[in-house]
């Protein structure tokens, strides 16, 4: 049975055939009279209720964000890898935030500026690049294209999920232009830099508008969220059963659930931090003296707040590596022409990561003084984390293995994503272990192990995600020339960004330092700096490559000719070239087998839609 | 909206997929007020910890809002059944009694503040304000519902058509929420406390 071919062609086959014969009639098309919200610009583009659009919104959004956050870790790594470099060339870009000095011309980056740029850094990539533009952008794309329906429970609810993001952007972003300059106290924002106005240049202002924006930001996910849970469970097309569902479904429908109980407790400590901050209360100050002054605040803890934060924060980095594992099994599987290898134990991964996820939380705490035994619960359930991340690396590396591999932009940032995860996670494991960490905590190691299993990992899942609906979403392809150099380019920057960080970490090098050169322990490591921030303005310079790549192709890519180029299974690639609002122009197709058929019965592939032959047997059950 | 209705010409799950996202916001809701109460119970498990009676008027109002939850039940009712009448008395009494709540919560706070506990004096005293205030934007949440609701009772001619109902129904299940909700929190200052 399982013998994989590529001679045999495929069984033609004729989805609009298929649909006629299959599908259902909803007499969508009886009520929806010359597409009445789609015959102007601006509910078309700008205040669309279709989730595809939408999810291009996100995307967009997404990227401009990360060119910030991105070109912001630049001007810290110049910072870090040449401190002795003028800055000058910078002041027109960042005005008062360099200091010239008069009698030099030496431009040097404010240490207040430095704080601020690896905040916003932080913030931006988690929440705004690979929360919002990647959960954001593929759930909308592809939850109801996959599992056949017109559009998301609440279309409405969806475009404010849009624009509640947009809103926290604009929020963001103005923050960065005030005087005192954006928040400066780390993306986590522990007490008592985000309390005290006058902890730092950014506790005040900048501080206020950072909280303004992620609420506003967590109404966003929150509505999302609730449409993604809602339309999965609801608006399944029929014969779609659970176990029929792409990996990809899967793993937006877990990741929602995911943020819609974690942001919310995340709210509840902001809550308590605005009161902090605005009403006299003391739930997170206790006995401070700053600038030689007894503040009267009482009976606070800095590390309830730890608690609330991290009770989101450890979700909050499944919430960003789940979809990106679900688009990398979906594509993966694709462009090996390979079923993905033990689905369902795939399926019970993401379930037992997800809930494993609520309950590491504090091995984020290990070193703020909370109990050594607690802690021991803390790692045993850490280090169980690793056995569902493992089984999902086995199951990729399975699914690859003997594939008739098409090498390709989208299947490479795949495997690339593989690599990635392996050696983050495994980074993890040492962490994890409260008494090693004594030594590793808030140095390079973190820094090293986050950036790979998350940072980039993530990344690699959306450019894989980007190159392999590209056409979906805009009808041509993106070029794979460019497409390989990005890959090959990143993964070799990436490694050599991040891999030299592990040293430095076991060595000692603390993280969030605006500069090493005043220890003697630390000055050795100045070669190696350099050589980091070298790589990494390669690695941004090939970013940039990309967005050329991506605007390019939008108008003048290869053209898509066929409805489903790359041969997959699945329903979106059912859908007409220029998909409208409702995504099929006729009836709804119904699914009859699962999403995996590659390689079955001599033929290459055979598409959800399409019945099971006399005395097959389908996998999903 | 024309398209999430035409999605449901085949539908997956006796709930309707409104109700079905109200849960989900009702749980996200929960998590929010989980995430209080457990802030509370670590913050008072590491002492310094002020301790109090609860104003009077916090037992009062949750009689009030549990009969607010009983009348909009019955008025839920009445609108079934076709007594138009009291369908609308019973709506406008919920809606009196949920503004009650929030006129008593606000001298319940003012009767603690009384009694020496103003915000800023001790977390005990703090986690009250903002819990209970917290519970109480989510109650004028639902007045702003209910308000349409009566809104709509006197505006639209009475017909009991199954877009009504779900919309009375979802109006109801966020009400009892809100109920239950203080409910949890009286009873959670109380064995706390
Ligand atoms: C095998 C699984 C993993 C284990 C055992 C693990 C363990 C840990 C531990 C113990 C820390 C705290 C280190 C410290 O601050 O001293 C940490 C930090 C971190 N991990 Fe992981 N991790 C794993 C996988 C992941 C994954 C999959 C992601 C994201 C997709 C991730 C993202 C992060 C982030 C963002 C931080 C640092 C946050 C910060 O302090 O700014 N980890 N990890
Ligand atoms: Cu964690």
């Amino acid at each position: 049975m399982s013998s994989v071919t590529t001679a045999v062609p495929a069984k033609p086959y004729d989805d609009n055939l298929l649909i006629e014969e299959f599908g259902y009639e909803d007499h969508f098309h009886e009520h929806h009279h010359g597409d009445k919200y789609q015959s102007n610009f601006i509910t078309h583009y700008i205040f669309s209720q279709d989730h595809k659009i939408i999810g291009r919104q996100f995307l967009i959004t997404g990227m401009f964000w990360a060119l910030i956050g991105a070109g912001m870790s630049i001007i810290f790594r110049l910072q870090l890898g040449f401190p002795e470099e003028s800055l000058a060339w910078l002041k027109p870009l960042l005005g008062k935030w360099i200091e010239i000095n008069a009698e030099t011309g030496m431009g040097t980056l404010s240490p207040e500026f430095y704080y601020a740029l690896v905040t916003m850094h932080g913030t931006i990539i988690v929440f705004f690049v690979l929360t919002a533009g990647l959960s954001g952008t593929f759930s909308n794309l592809l939850i109801p294209l996959q599992i056949g329906a017109r559009d998301m429970a609440s279309p409405l609810l969806n475009m404010f999920s849009y624009w509640f993001f947009f809103l926290a952007s604009v929020v963001m972003f103005y923050s960065m232009f005030l005087s005192t300059g954006p928040f400066s106290g780390g993306w986590t924002a522990y007490p008592p830099l985000s309390v005290l106005p006058q902890a730092s240049s950014g506790s005040g202002a900048g501080m206020t508008l950072w909280l303004v924006s992620l609420v506003l930001f967590v109404i966003s996910v929150g509505l999302g969220g609730i449409n993604y849970i809602t339309t999965v469970l609801n608006l399944r097309t029929k014969g779609m059963n659970m176990w029929r569902m792409p990996l990809t479904i899967w793993a937006f429908f877990v990741t929602a659930i995911l943020a819609l109980l974690s942001f919310p407790v995340l709210v509840s400590g902001f809550f308590l931090l605005m009161f902090d901050r605005g009403m006299g209360t003391s739930f997170y100050l206790s006995e401070i003296f700053i600038a030689g002054e007894a503040l009267p605040n009482v009976g606070g803890s800095a590390i309830l707040y730890q608690h609330l934060f991290w009770f989101l924060g450890h979700p909050e980095v499944y919430i960003i590596i789940l979809p990106a594992m679900g688009l990398v099994s979906e594509v993966l599987s694709v462009h090996c022409r390979k079923p993905i290898f033990g689905y369902k134990a795939m399926v019970y991964s993401i379930l037992a990561i997800g809930f494993l996820s609520f309950i590491v939380w504090a091995h984020h705490m290990f070193m703020s003084g909370v109990n050594p035994f607690i802690s021991n619960f803390f790692v045993i359930f850490t280090l169980i984390i690793a056995v569902p991340s493992a089984v999902k690396v086995f199951n990729w590396i399975t699914t690859v293995y003997r594939g008739n591999i098409r090498f390709n932009s989208a299947s490479l940032f795949s495997i690339g994503f593989v690599s990635m995860f392996i050696s983050g996670g495994l980074t993890g494991i040492f962490l994890g272990n409260s008494a090693i960490d004594i030594q590793m905590h808030d140095n390079y190691f973190v820094i090293a192990h986050f950036h790979i299993v998350m940072g980039i990992a993530a990344f690699f899942g959306m450019f894989a995600g980007i190159y392999h609906w590209f056409p979906k979403m805009y009808g041509r392809f993106m070029n794979e020339t460019l497409g390989k150099i990005h890959f090959w380019g990143t993964l070799v920057g990436a490694y050599a960004i991040f891999w030299p960080m592990h040293y430095l970490g076991l060595a000692g090098l603390p993280r969030r330092y605006y500069s090493f050169d005043q220890f003697d322990t630390f000055r050795q490591f100045a070669e190696i700096n350099k050589f980091i921030t070298v790589a990494a303005i390669i690695v941004f310079a090939l970013q940039v490559l990309f967005v050329i790549n991506f605007f390019y192709s939008i108008w003048k890519g290869r053209k898509m000719t066929t409805k489903n180029p790359w041969g997959a299974t699945t329903l979106e690639w059912t859908t007409p070239i220029k998909t409208g609002h409702g995504n099929w122009p006729g009836k709804i197709p119904t699914v009859q087998r699962w999403a995996y058929d590659y390689g079955k019965d001599g033929r290459e592939f055979i598409p959800q839609i399409e019945p099971l032959a006399e005395g097959e047997s389908d996998l999903g059950h | 909206m024309q398209l999430a209705l035409k999605n449901e010409q085949f539908r997956r799950n006796k709930i309707h997929p409104q109700k079905f996202a109200l849960w989900a916001g009702i749980a996200a809701m929960v998590m929010l007020f989980a995430g209080f109460t457990s802030a509370y119970i670590v913050r008072q498990a590491a002492g310094n910890w002020l301790e109090f009676q609860l104003p009077n008027l916090f037992y009062i109002n949750t009689v009030v809002i549990l009969l607010s939850s009983l009348t909009l039940q019955g008025a839920y009712y009445s609108f079934k059944k076709g007594n138009e009448a009291l369908y609308k008395m019973l709506l406008v009494v919920s809606f009196l009694l949920g503004i009650s709540f929030l006129i008593l919560q606000y001298n319940g706070w003012t009767e603690l503040m009384a009694i020496g506990v103003d915000l800023g004096r001790n977390p005990s005293g703090d986690f009250v304000y903002v819990i209970s205030g917290t519970h109480a934007a989510h109650v004028l949440g639902g007045l702003g519902v209910l308000f349409v609701a009566i809104s709509h009772s006197f505006g639209l001619k009475y017909k009991v058509t199954e877009k009504r109902k779900l919309r009375f129904e979802l109006t109801l299940i966020y009400w009892h929420f809100v109920d239950f909700l203080w409910l949890y929190l009286i009873g959670f200052f109380l064995m706390q406390g």
